[in-house]
């Protein structure tokens, strides 16, 4: 078998990923130029489509499963042990841990939105009830908004609260973290979305440090300062 | 809204959310079921077996590496719970068999023309193929899977998979000329 042969035979064999659209685009527009100078070629790859619409037809036809399957599963799962959600104090390994289960395609794809949902998602879901629900919950807990922040009396400790920008990313989340030298602990809270962080400093300096983060306003939108 | 990811709900998932648990059900189970089903050809037992993919997703969450599409790894769970199910039914009848009763009822070529249609024809004769043919026509054509998320599936050389799925065709082919369908090929 020549070269040429090899390559038809080896082309042959991709028609139904091509079919499929699952081949990868090196590979796609390899056959797809050798099915414009191959008209015996383009006419097996009619049988590859024919046997894909005939495959989709056939699977589609077998139904659904019926509410049993469901009820099964979540009565199994009732009876299992309660899971306690992890919570690393550092922030590096949470998010390596987080980062680490993507596959390349997805970090690459889909990383960005969903990391930010992940890390975000109370504050992106539910933008219309956070504004009431962290008013009250961030009355409760003796926290100022960052316009009050300079005339507030701030307590000492090590914690605050804070609340993320809804277009604030991953990335600068990040940075932010690492530059003000913060760990997260806690968060997001189901009501408010705030996350609860440890800053390095106490007494003054962290009421300084709290006035400094809450100036910037592309990444924070809320911060306070918590006992 | 975009829909959340797959992995997202697997992380959500190691950490007990139930939740998450239904979302990934709902997007997943009937096409899991539909694998299922055509390798154990009985509904009852593809329900059974899907109950156990996902509870076997519940509990193994917390060890998904990514390294492969969440759906990628579901059919491979489902692989295996089906094959296990398989081996615990000794009277399952066999797929030689099955392929053979086909050849066997068939009509003449010129009358299984006349009598149906080139499409039926073709779907009688998917369901004719082994459980080996039949699985990875399925996975190619109605799971839309890559060579490589075949060859993670399966647990078999890329190579394999492509020549597997040679010798499917071939096969198919060979069913439909007994029912009177000559395509040329191979």
């Amino acid at each position: 078998m020549n070269t040429i042969d090899k390559e038809r035979e080896e082309l042959e064999t991709l028609l139904p990923w091509h079919a499929a659209g699952t081949l990868n685009r090196r590979d796609a527009e390899r056959v797809e130029k050798a099915l414009a100078a191959d008209r015996e070629l383009m006419r097996r790859f009619d049988l590859a489509r024919e046997e894909l619409n005939e495959t989709i037809h056939l699977n589609e036809s077998l139904g659904a499963p019926s509410a049993r399957a469901m009820e099964k599963l979540f009565a199994a799962i009732d009876a299992e042990p309660v899971r306690r959600p992890k919570v690393s104090l550092n922030l590096a390994t949470r998010f390596a841990n987080f980062v680490a289960g993507f596959s390349p395609r997805t970090i690459a794809l889909a990383t960005a939105a969903g990391a930010l949902a992940i890390v975000l998602q109370a504050g992106v879901i539910t933008t219309g009830l956070i504004k009431y629900e962290a008013a009250t919950q961030v009355a409760k807990q003796e926290t100022v908004t960052r316009t009050d922040l300079a005339s507030a009396e701030v307590s000492d400790g090590t914690l605050a609260a804070i609340r993320f920008t809804p277009k604030a990313e991953m990335s600068q989340i990040t940075a932010f973290l690492i530059n003000n030298k913060a760990s997260m602990i806690d968060g997001p809270t189901t009501a408010g979305g705030m996350y609860t962080i440890r800053l390095p400093e106490t007494g003054q300096a962290k009421e300084d440090h709290i006035r400094q983060m809450a100036a910037q306003t592309a990444i924070v939108d809320l911060i306070a300062p918590k006992q | 809204m975009q829909a959340t990811a797959d992995e997202v709900l697997i992380g959500r998932i190691a950490s007990g959310d139930r939740l998450a648990m239904q979302v990934l059900f709902a997007r997943h189970h009937v096409r899991v079921y539909r694998f299922v089903l055509r390798l154990v050809r009985d509904e009852s037992t593809a329900e059974d077996l899907i109950s156990e993919v996902f509870l076997d997703v519940w509990r193994q969450a917390g060890r998904f590496e990514g390294r492969s599409a969440v759906s990628t790894w579901l059919l491979a769970i489902a692989r295996f719970k089906a094959l296990s199910a398989l081996r615990r039914r000794p009277d399952e009848e066999l797929d030689e068999e099955t392929a053979a009763s086909i050849e066997d009822t068939s009509d003449n070529p010129e009358t299984a023309l006349e009598k149906k249609d080139k499409s039926a024809i073709i779907r009688k004769c998917l369901m004719g193929l082994s459980a080996e043919h039949r699985e990875i026509i399925d996975l190619v054509y109605y799971h839309e899977k890559s060579v490589e998320e075949v060859a993670q599936i399966v647990s078999i050389p890329e190579n394999t998979v492509k020549t597997r799925m040679f010798y499917a065709r071939k096969r198919l082919a060979e069913l439909l000329k007994a029912e009177g369908i000559e395509r040329g090929w191979p």
